[in-house]
């Protein structure tokens, strides 16, 4: 398994950190060792959100922030064209031959000196409409956390879905997990919506696999390129 | 039946070395309120702050599973430190908490802790204290506790978060220490960050607090409440009360050297060593020690030869120690998460007339950022060059 430092961006109410938290115990669930660290203002919708998610074979030691990600998520494209960020630009710190995968459905207009850093670092920056798969497989927007799930899933190649299914599950089917008192609330509503738990979990999934897909099919899997673990180091 | 009525008393010697234990992954708030779950505590006062909430929030569920006798919100942390020092008298197994401007707030009751020889536990989530205001894990609040008289541990992850917490207590109470133990770890990358952490069994808690086998007596109807008032001369500005307080500062001085060999004992020395022989060498604390890890790691791929000290206790300060570890050491940094480096102070301090390295002013990062490894691993390597 190769060593992976994840930042995550979004804003409020996306379930950025609840994704992480889906990732990082997908990972463990799968047998490699991953740790995670949300960071966040006051919790509020809109508000910038970031979480970051390490990945290794090895037992792990480093905490805190990643400011040095070879892999970067942004949920939203306020965190780019807002700045609702607290790395700014978006990219900063990451690492050359790195990729990042944003949400949206359209490439977002990036400055000429934006454009060139992300050339001379060597980023592979992929658009995947997370959103509008969301609403399509999960028929609700909130699910957009779960299609960049399945998307980053395929391009980093862990966890196998099986075991990111099984976080999924153990996210909102149970299994001790600590939600802040927002999140709890938006977990009942989400209930109400869904007449199981269950069938939540099932749209989730489906919302991942869709992503999952979508990122196969535009070859983003198959992208790795010469990056290695010494990205981490140097 | 209450479920700590279940719970088999065992010694501290089989709870922390020869009960079997399971690995769980889980935050440094649920591995402090495991550990509290197993620590037959009487009482917890707190008043909330993030990011030491979650903890004592837990530690209120705990409460209600019936774990413990008596838990409240005080009004303040003023009122939280004094309530659980009026505990702590009646020979009652105590627990606060705390995180950075809380920590500050109380800081007049924290330092009068020890001198009343006041066995209790206070777990400090650290945060930051200087305006501009921010929850962030910055670490400065730690150079005030150091001269508090408190016995202070800086715990590294979850799981120190865990032994060190579940250890505090006994130390605290043995008869030669009757002092307050202070558990510091640095808050959200620890307390709500997840880590593995191996822990005994729940249906096992430690013995109860004997206060009556303590250097000082508990409030009953044979004593008088506090010794304060017993000793009344102190409260006066005269010859009596100067020898009183030279007496009473020692005292609690010589209780924190004598908390050495059960910090030994329960907690494997005051310092860890990782690669002994190495001329460079990382001293740290807390989380840092964990960044350390891991630079270690990448300057050793990198072919270099590094090693780490982790200083486990800071009051006790581990000076034999540091000073046998550092003899051959020719290049020194010392990494910290605040502004003052008050671990580099303590380092030069000791090592002043025992050692020809170079101990460097540094790697330090302000305001609760996280210290990446490749700050650490250009200090290592800019030491390796040979100077900051």
């Amino acid at each position: 398994m190769r060593r992976y430092n994840i930042r995550m961006a979004g804003v409020g109410g996306q379930g950025v950190v609840t994704a992480s938290h889906v990732l990082s115990n997908g990972v463990i669930l799968s047998g490699g060792e991953s740790t995670i660290v949300p960071f966040f203002g006051s919790e509020k919708r809109m508000a910038p959100v970031e979480s970051y998610v390490r990945i290794a074979e090895n037992q792990l030691y480093e905490i805190g922030e990643i400011l040095y990600p070879n892999f970067i998520a942004i949920f939203h494209s306020q965190v780019i064209t807002h700045g609702k960020s607290y790395t700014m630009p978006f990219y900063s710190g990451l690492k050359d031959d790195s990729a990042i995968l944003i949400n949206a459905h359209h490439p977002l207009p990036l400055s000429d000196d934006e454009k060139r850093e992300l050339c001379e670092k060597r980023a592979r920056v992929y658009y995947l409409p997370a959103m509008q798969i969301a609403l399509k497989h999960a028929g609700t927007e909130v699910a957009t956390n779960m299609a960049m799930l399945g998307a980053l899933c395929a391009i980093i190649g862990v966890p196998d879905l099986a075991s990111l299914e099984k976080a999924v599950g153990e996210r909102f089917l149970g299994k001790g997990f600590v939600a802040s008192g927002g999140t709890a609330s938006l977990d009942k509503a989400m209930e109400k919506q869904f007449t199981h738990k269950f069938e939540l979990v099932q749209k989730n999934m489906e919302a991942i696999h869709a992503a999952y897909d979508f990122a196969v099919q535009h070859g983003w899997a198959q992208a790795h390129s010469k990056e290695s673990d010494l990205a981490c180091i140097k | 039946m209450e479920k700590h009525a279940k719970q088999r008393v065992v010694s501290p010697e089989y709870m922390f070395f020869e009960a079997p234990r399971t690995r769980h992954f889980i935050t440094g708030s649920e591995a402090a309120s495991e550990a509290v779950r197993r620590a037959n505590l009487d009482i917890a006062i707190a008043y909330p702050i993030t990011p030491q909430s979650e903890t004592m929030q837990r530690v209120g569920d705990l409460f209600g599973e019936g774990f413990l006798k008596d838990y409240y919100r005080a009004e303040d942390e003023i009122g939280a430190f004094s309530a659980i020092s009026g505990a702590s008298r009646t020979g009652v197994r105590c627990l606060t908490a705390s995180s950075g401007p809380g920590l500050m707030r109380g800081l007049e009751v924290i330092a009068s802790w020890p001198g009343h020889r006041l066995p209790l536990v206070f777990l400090i989530m650290c945060r930051v204290i200087n305006a501009p205001l921010s929850i962030q894990p910055d670490n400065l609040e730690l150079a005030y506790m150091l001269n508090t008289g408190s016995v202070l541990f800086h715990a590294e992850n979850q799981q120190d978060f865990f032994d060190y917490t579940l250890a505090s207590f006994i130390i605290s109470e043995k008869c030669e220490v009757t002092l307050p133990v202070s558990v510091a770890v640095d808050g959200f990358f620890v307390t709500h960050a997840r880590g593995w952490v191996e822990m005994p069994s729940a249906e096992l808690k430690l013995p109860g607090r004997d206060c009556y086998n303590e250097a000082v007596p508990m409030i009953d109807n044979e004593n008088p409440p506090i010794r304060i008032a017993r000793d009344a001369p102190i409260q006066k500005s005269n010859f009596i009360s100067y020898q009183m307080h030279a007496a009473w500062q020692q005292e609690i001085h010589a209780a924190q050297e004598r908390s050495r060999r059960w910090i030994t004992r329960y907690m494997g020395g005051l310092l860890e060593i990782t690669n002994p022989d190495a001329e460079t060498i990382i001293i740290a604390s807390g989380s840092a020690v964990s960044q350390s890890r891991e630079a270690l790691r990448q300057a050793q791929d990198m072919g270099h030869q590094v090693g780490l000290i982790k200083i486990k206790s800071l009051r006790p300060f581990p000076v034999q120690e540091l000073r046998q570890a550092c003899q051959h050491a020719k290049r020194i940094i010392v990494p910290e998460f605040n502004c003052v480096g008050w671990l580099n102070r303590e380092v030069r301090a000791t090592l002043y007339g025992h050692t020809e390295a170079e101990i460097a002013d540094g790697p330090r990062v302000y305001g609760g950022i996280t210290m990446p490894t490749e700050m650490i691993l250009e200090w290592l390597l800019d030491a390796e060059k040979g100077g900051q």
